[in-house]
């Protein structure tokens, strides 16, 4: 390389770094500075009013597992908050899981559809984004409650003599945010079913392969990072869903979500809150790390 | 009892789209194919060659007709219960498995103990001798090798019949030409009968047993790449295998009367006359018997140099004459020249 050249390549660079630095700044100040607060915030003392009084206190992280009890200040294990950690987990697994089995056959069906009748497919697909999440929520209480469309329904018809009870119950919420997040899946299994070629269909029928052993050993491999990329996309909101779990769960089937919101207005323990939210981000974190570990395992011998 | 055939497709008809708009891709073809030998389909783009491989594959179903493979009936059969494999013309190696595991993969689907998938895959890479690139993914390959890995993993299973769909239309000249020897040594070595699908009439005469013309869903003619060549049955297998001269030829006593009032010999039947370049002999211009012509114009080959003619009434006919070591014909722009035929060489046709 020559010098000229050599000067001109450290000029780029450095105009390249100019030009991202508003949006270097605004990560600074927009990201990492509440993160900071919070942090800060999950060791200080809880005030009579809620907000905090400066005054370092561990209790915020101790109430995380732990409740002190009223009479003798020991502590116990605070059920109450393992059981909706439990139900905000296995409501997130299941959702991904749900929307995995929905959005799968749905995005091989769009992808295999003609270029243009994709195009119309996926602008379908996309339209639920345009509406406020709390409208598309409770639309889908009109669908499950006792006087809605599905009960409704169900009993014109005659195969139920009364309502099913649906609403506030883990099952909706695991439904609403099935039907919120399936977009999330969808479009990344549709662009890695995209890039699939199918001819390798031919060569797995070919080579003796049933149809099951063609969806298991061939397409599945293949599209895997769509998988992934769907999975964390669902499994990450579902994890911290607010709205969801508060419009179809009704007051008492809470998520990490409602219970971080709890902390903050009636519960008045900020500390707590901050905590809870840190635990929030930590278990995505981590849950992130093993999957995506675990995911390319074998796939990548080399790297 | 007589020997059962590889492959028998009898009266298979294949049409895409529906209604007016439908498209015979096969139209009522019969062919047989014999056990153990190298047989090709050959024939332009679009004439039914490919259909008519992906219909015995199994990827296809025929609209009429029966397909049998080592005479069993498999017309209603998938691809997966058919004895046959296929190398495809993209080769379709699975990406997320290894060399090792793409060959191994048919043995592995059927449910085969794992020391024998081991064993067999061994073999096979011996085989296509990739032994040493068995741990490597088939992107890391060179399209020669990819097209080795595509034979080993169809040849793994030992099928009754290769289905081979112009696999070595992506490899350049040199790497073709091997390959070529190198199929042919396979077919040998593993005695499976091959199926080739090719457009490429070098490649059909010098590697097949016996070739099947194909035109526009039909199939034209069957026989030997020999027969194929010295006697075409019509006008498209001799233009498209290896160059010919057509002339108008009427019948008469002793012979058969060209356009330009010469009689020759010629034999079969039909009103048009072929001759291959290289079976006519430029002579003298006042010889007996020979064809009056005059030469159009000369090309130089490095081997042979042609020369393009013209008879007395206007028909065009083209010549082939070995290049001399000094590299001139001895021939020149509007020379008068004498034409005969070889004995035997000129035959009648039927359009």
């Amino acid at each position: 390389m020559s010098r000229a050249e050599d000067r001109q390549a450290r000029a780029s660079t450095r105009n390249g770094w100019l030009l991202s630095v508003p949006a270097l700044l605004l990560l600074l100040f927009a990201a990492s500075g509440p993160l900071v607060i919070v942090i800060v915030y999950s060791f200080l003392t809880p005030g009579q009013y809620g907000n905090v009084v400066w005054g370092f206190s561990p209790d915020g992280w101790i109430g995380v597992l732990f409740t002190r009890d009223i009479f003798d200040d020991t502590l116990g294990l605070a059920d109450a908050h393992l059981t909706i950690f439990w139900r905000s987990v296995k409501l997130s697994l299941e959702t991904t899981v749900l929307t995995f089995l929905a959005g799968f056959p749905t995005a091989w069906f769009i992808a295999t559809r003609p270029p243009k009748a994709r195009a119309l497919w996926l602008f379908l697909i996309t339209i639920p984004f345009w509406t406020n999440l709390l409208i598309r929520t409770f639309a889908i209480n009109e669908v499950l409650r006792s006087e809605g469309l599905m009960n409704t329904v169900l009993m014109k018809l005659g195969l139920i003599s009364a309502p099913i009870q649906v609403m506030y119950t883990d099952t909706a919420v695991l439904i609403g945010m099935a039907y919120v997040y399936l977009p999330l899946m969808v479009l990344p299994l549709f662009a890695a079913i995209d890039r699939f070629d199918m001819k390798l269909l031919e060569a797995g029928y070919d080579l003796y392969a049933s149809r099951w052993q063609v969806l298991r050993h061939v397409i599945l491999p293949i599209v895997k990072p769509g998988i992934v990329a769907g999975s964390i996309l669902v499994f990450v909101p579902s994890l911290g869903a607010y709205v969801t779990p508060r419009v179809l769960g009704g007051g008492k089937n809470m998520m990490i979500g409602n219970f971080i919101e709890l902390q903050f207005t009636q519960g008045r323990n900020w500390p707590l809150g901050a905590a809870l939210s840190l635990l929030l981000l930590i278990v995505v974190m981590v849950a992130l790390l093993v999957y995506v570990r675990a995911a390319n395992k074998g796939s990548n011998p080399h790297g | 009892m007589s020997q059962t055939n590889a492959i028998e497709a009898r009266h298979t008809i294949k049409a895409f789209g529906q209604g007016d708009s439908a498209h015979r891709a096969l139209d009522d073809v019969s062919i047989t194919i014999r056990k153990g030998e190298f047989f090709t389909l050959l024939g332009p783009s679009g004439c039914g060659k490919t259909t008519l491989l992906r219909l015995i594959a199994g990827f296809e179903m025929p609209t009429a007709g029966d397909i049998l493979i080592d005479g069993a009936e498999v017309t209603d059969l998938p691809p997966n219960k058919r004895p046959v494999n296929t190398v495809f013309q993209s080769y379709a190696l699975f990406p997320h498995l290894t060399v090792a595991e793409n060959v191994g993969f048919a043995l592995k689907m059927l449910g085969r103990p794992k020391a024998e998938v081991a064993e067999v895959t061994a073999r096979m890479l011996a085989l296509v001798k990739l032994e040493h690139l068995a741990g490597r993914k088939t992107a890391q390959l060179s399209g020669g090798q990819q097209q080795r890995v595509a034979l080993a993993r169809a040849l793994a299973p030992h099928p009754k019949v290769l289905l081979l769909d112009e696999p070595l239309s992506a490899l350049d000249l040199k790497l073709r030409k091997e390959m070529q020897v190198e199929l042919k040594r396979l077919q040998m070595e593993t005695g499976i009968t091959f199926v080739f699908v090719t457009h490429d009439q070098e490649e059909a005469l010098t590697m097949s047993d016996r070739i099947g013309v194909m035109s526009a869903g039909k199939l034209q003619q069957v026989g030997s790449p020999r027969e194929i060549y010295t006697r075409p049955v019509n006008r498209f297998v001799a233009s498209f295998i290896g160059e010919t001269n057509f002339l108008p030829a009427k019948p008469v006593a002793g012979g058969v009367k060209l356009g330009c009032g010469a009689v020759v010999e010629a034999e079969g039947e039909g009103h048009t006359l072929t001759v291959r370049p290289e079976q006519l002999r430029l002579v003298a211009a006042n010889e007996p018997g020979a064809i009056a012509a005059t030469v159009e114009n000369l090309v130089y080959f490095g081997t042979d140099t042609h020369l393009n003619l013209r008879l007395s009434d206007g028909e065009a006919l083209v010549a082939r004459v070995q290049s001399p070591p000094t590299g001139d014909a001895g021939f020149a722009m509007g020379q008068a020249v004498g034409v005969t035929f070889l004995p035997g060489a000129a035959r009648l046709i039927r359009d």
